[in-house]
């Protein structure tokens, strides 16, 4: 069995960990690029969110590598993302590409069924084997995640950008590469190290929060590396939410004891009171926590059509309104051009800066 | 007396003559915003975001036509009407999406309708909206009983034939009056399976007549609401994962149903621009329907800048082909 996966961001590294700790063979697709968006949308339905376009582009392209299986998440609603294997089944089934989808569903309490899902696909190995191979797992995600929020923090900080995102590269690598935990908290500590030495920018910086449905904010190339654009336009970016919570929360179903969400559905309220599906009540949440903190900004990001993050946005004005925080948001789709995204940040930046040198003089 | 503010609009077309009879039961007087024009489209255009799907800005629209001349405005937040379905997340932030974009609202009656885990009923649902209006026990209860009464009858009706705007009309007339006999459903020479959500293809305006065209075309158009919930459940059952949108479910449970049943000869699939479960759901029974029967099939996308000719032309095209393959 070649079993492959789609990609997300940095996801690829924690579920290569699992299933190569399981025994068995993946086959990563190659990184995502505009092949993989046209393959994707070329078969995917017309309306249906740029995640599913871009999962369906890395499975055909996984399929070329000699893939037979593909690995998914699944979901029970009201976000589509729960049915999108469904969908690219058949789609693939209609292609004539014989590829087997093995869905993990979130367990939702019915742990028999999630059971003997879970031992078709980890076959000899032994509970204790699995439950070793996801803890493994667990800690890639969350090196990973030290490294980019590392990167955020010191983006808008260097003097050499580039030269900062070189020793990301190789740290991420290395945490890719590792066979042991020792491994990991070497390639993080070592970034830590290397990077301490970088000659720096002195000065204010801007603060934007990153919000939204969590594919678009993980994946740079769905999100147009806009992390990117706004670290290089020397904006300190923070995110809403990380991998490893996005893993504990969807494939692990709560496994892991950490933080979680919960403050950012409080603070939802009372803009949005109700779970509306995926994270948009997350994202409300998060652009008060945001404000509350006294950031300058927060940038929203979501699939075109996205249902949540639409729900989300229309309630922003009034988050705009109480806290006065300003929101840009961006939909994002195979449409979407670079050039139209980084004027639409500049001019956001721009305008970010005038009002905290206005608020500057003001308390002057 | 309390007027309390229907917009007719979503779940209009699906909970009226429930909510009609419980709040006339309750001594209100039921304000129903006009049918869609440009105006109220329009207006709805203008306050919701930009992203937002046709109904929901549609919605919107019928909103403001009523603020103003209502007391109470009825939006219940609609998460599920069945266990382990959703409506759409648009639906479940409605209430929330209103205030935060049109001022002076009149009080919202958004009681929420969950029964997603199996617990809950109108029954409840309906007498936290009655204690919202303040009226006594006694008075909710008898209220409930004739509200679900006349939603059964609803729909038994639409079981039995009628179109659900006859039907709603029927629903909305004098209790106790005899219900005249289901009118005929055309006399054409077409079997055409109209599918889409209510709100679409009811509404006259946005669906530009659609169903009054096809009849003029001299099709016989049935629709889903013809199909018993426990056909829909059957049919959407076979699926290899629960289908977790109930408007998604009932659209495939009928369309299987049409198709089973070998008596149609087309089948017409309405949805809206930005609808988000519709998108795959459409996507599916597009090639569900073409693997299971090899029906024709015709996707309408719908929008705000939708023209009448495109549709025409559109319908016309279909039907010529549909009478061509009879013949042949």
């Amino acid at each position: 069995m070649k079993i492959t996966y789609p990609h997300m961001g940095n996801l690829y590294i924690a579920i290569r960990a699992l299933l190569l700790k399981l025994g068995l063979d993946p086959v990563l697709p190659p990184p995502t690029s505009r092949k993989t968006a046209l393959l994707g949308v070329r078969h995917a339905p017309e309306f249906a969110c740029f995640p599913l376009k871009l999962n369906l582009g890395n499975f055909l392209e996984a399929r070329e590598m000699g893939a037979d299986t593909v690995l998914m998440g699944g979901g029970i609603g009201p976000c589509r993302f729960g049915y999108y294997a469904e969908v690219q089944r058949e789609i693939l089934a209609d292609l004539g590409v014989s590829m087997e989808m093995v869905v993990l569903e979130p367990p939702s309490g019915d742990w028999v069924t999630f059971k003997t899902r879970t031992r078709s696909l980890v076959g000899d190995c032994s509970w204790w084997q699995v439950l070793k191979a996801i803890r493994f797992a667990w800690y890639k995600a969350r090196a990973v995640d030290a490294l980019e929020s590392k990167l955020l923090y010191l983006r808008p900080r260097l003097c050499e950008p580039l030269q900062l995102e070189a020793i990301y590269r190789e740290a991420l690598r290395r945490v890719d590469m590792a066979e042991n935990r020792r491994g990991l908290d070497l390639a993080v500590s070592d970034f830590l190290k290397d990077t301490r030495g970088l000659p720096g920018k002195s000065g204010d910086l801007l603060r934007v929060g990153l919000v939204g449905e969590i594919f678009t904010v993980l994946d740079p190339y769905a999100n147009y590396d806009i992390e990117r654009h706004l670290g290089l336009l020397g904006v300190e970016v923070t995110r809403s939410i990380f991998l490893s919570e996005w893993i504990n929360e969807h494939l692990f179903g709560g496994l892991f004891h950490v933080g979680g969400l919960d403050h950012l559905k409080e603070a939802a309220s009372p803009y949005l009171n109700a779970f509306v599906g995926g994270h948009g009540r997350e994202t409300v949440g998060a652009t008060v926590h945001f404000a509350r903190q006294g950031y300058d900004g927060v940038v929203q990001v979501a699939p075109f059509t996205c249902m949540p993050e639409i729900v989300a946005h229309s309630v922003l004005p009034a988050v705009t309104r109480d806290h006065g925080i300003p929101t840009l948001s961006f939909y994002l789709d195979e449409q979407s051009g670079v050039a139209g995204i980084v004027t639409r940040l500049e001019a956001f930046v721009d305008l970010l800066e005038a009002r905290r040198k206005k608020r500057l003089k003001e308390g002057v | 007396m309390i007027k309390v503010g229907i917009p007719r609009s979503l779940l209009y077309y699906s909970y009226f003559p429930l909510w009609r009879a419980f709040f006339t039961e309750m001594g209100a007087e039921v304000v129903v915003s006009p049918e869609t024009n440009k105006a109220i489209l329009d207006a709805g255009l203008r306050s919701a975001l930009d992203e937002t799907c046709l109904p929901v800005k549609l919605f919107f629209g019928h909103v403001l036509a009523l603020t103003g001349s209502v007391d109470y405005l009825l939006v219940p937040r609609l998460i599920s009407v069945e266990p382990k379905a959703y409506i759409c997340p648009k639906f479940m932030g409605l209430p929330d999406m209103l205030r935060a974009r049109i001022p002076n609202l009149p009080p919202l009656i958004d009681v929420a309708v969950d029964f997603s885990r199996g617990t809950g009923n109108w029954e409840n649902v309906l007498s936290s909206m009655g204690r919202l209006l303040a009226g006594d026990r006694r008075l909710i209860r008898q209220a409930c009983r004739s509200a679900q009464a006349a939603q059964s009858l609803f729909q038994e009706q639409l079981e039995k034939g009628w179109l659900l705007p006859e039907a709603l009309n029927g629903a909305a007339g004098e209790r106790g009056t005899e219900r005249p006999a289901p009118p005929s459903p055309g006399s054409g020479r077409l079997n055409i399976a109209l599918l889409g959500h209510d709100y679409n293809i009811y509404d006259e305006y946005i669906s530009m007549n659609l169903i009054k065209r096809l009849r003029s075309m001299g099709a016989r158009v049935a629709t889903a609401d013809l199909v018993s919930q426990a056909v829909i459940d059957e049919q959407a059952g076979t699926l290899p994962k629960k289908l977790f949108w109930t408007l998604g479910k009932k659209m495939i449970g009928a369309a299987f149903a049409f198709c089973d049943s070998g008596q149609f000869d087309g089948i017409i699939y309405v949805s809206s621009f930005g609808c988000g479960p519709e998108s795959l759901v459409g996507e599916l029974l597009a090639r569900w329907v073409k693997r299971r029967r090899g029906i024709p099939f015709m996707l309408l996308t719908i929008d705000e800048h939708s023209g009448a000719a495109g549709l025409v032309t559109r319908l016309e095209a279909f039907t010529d082909m549909l009478l061509r393959r009879e013949k042949g």
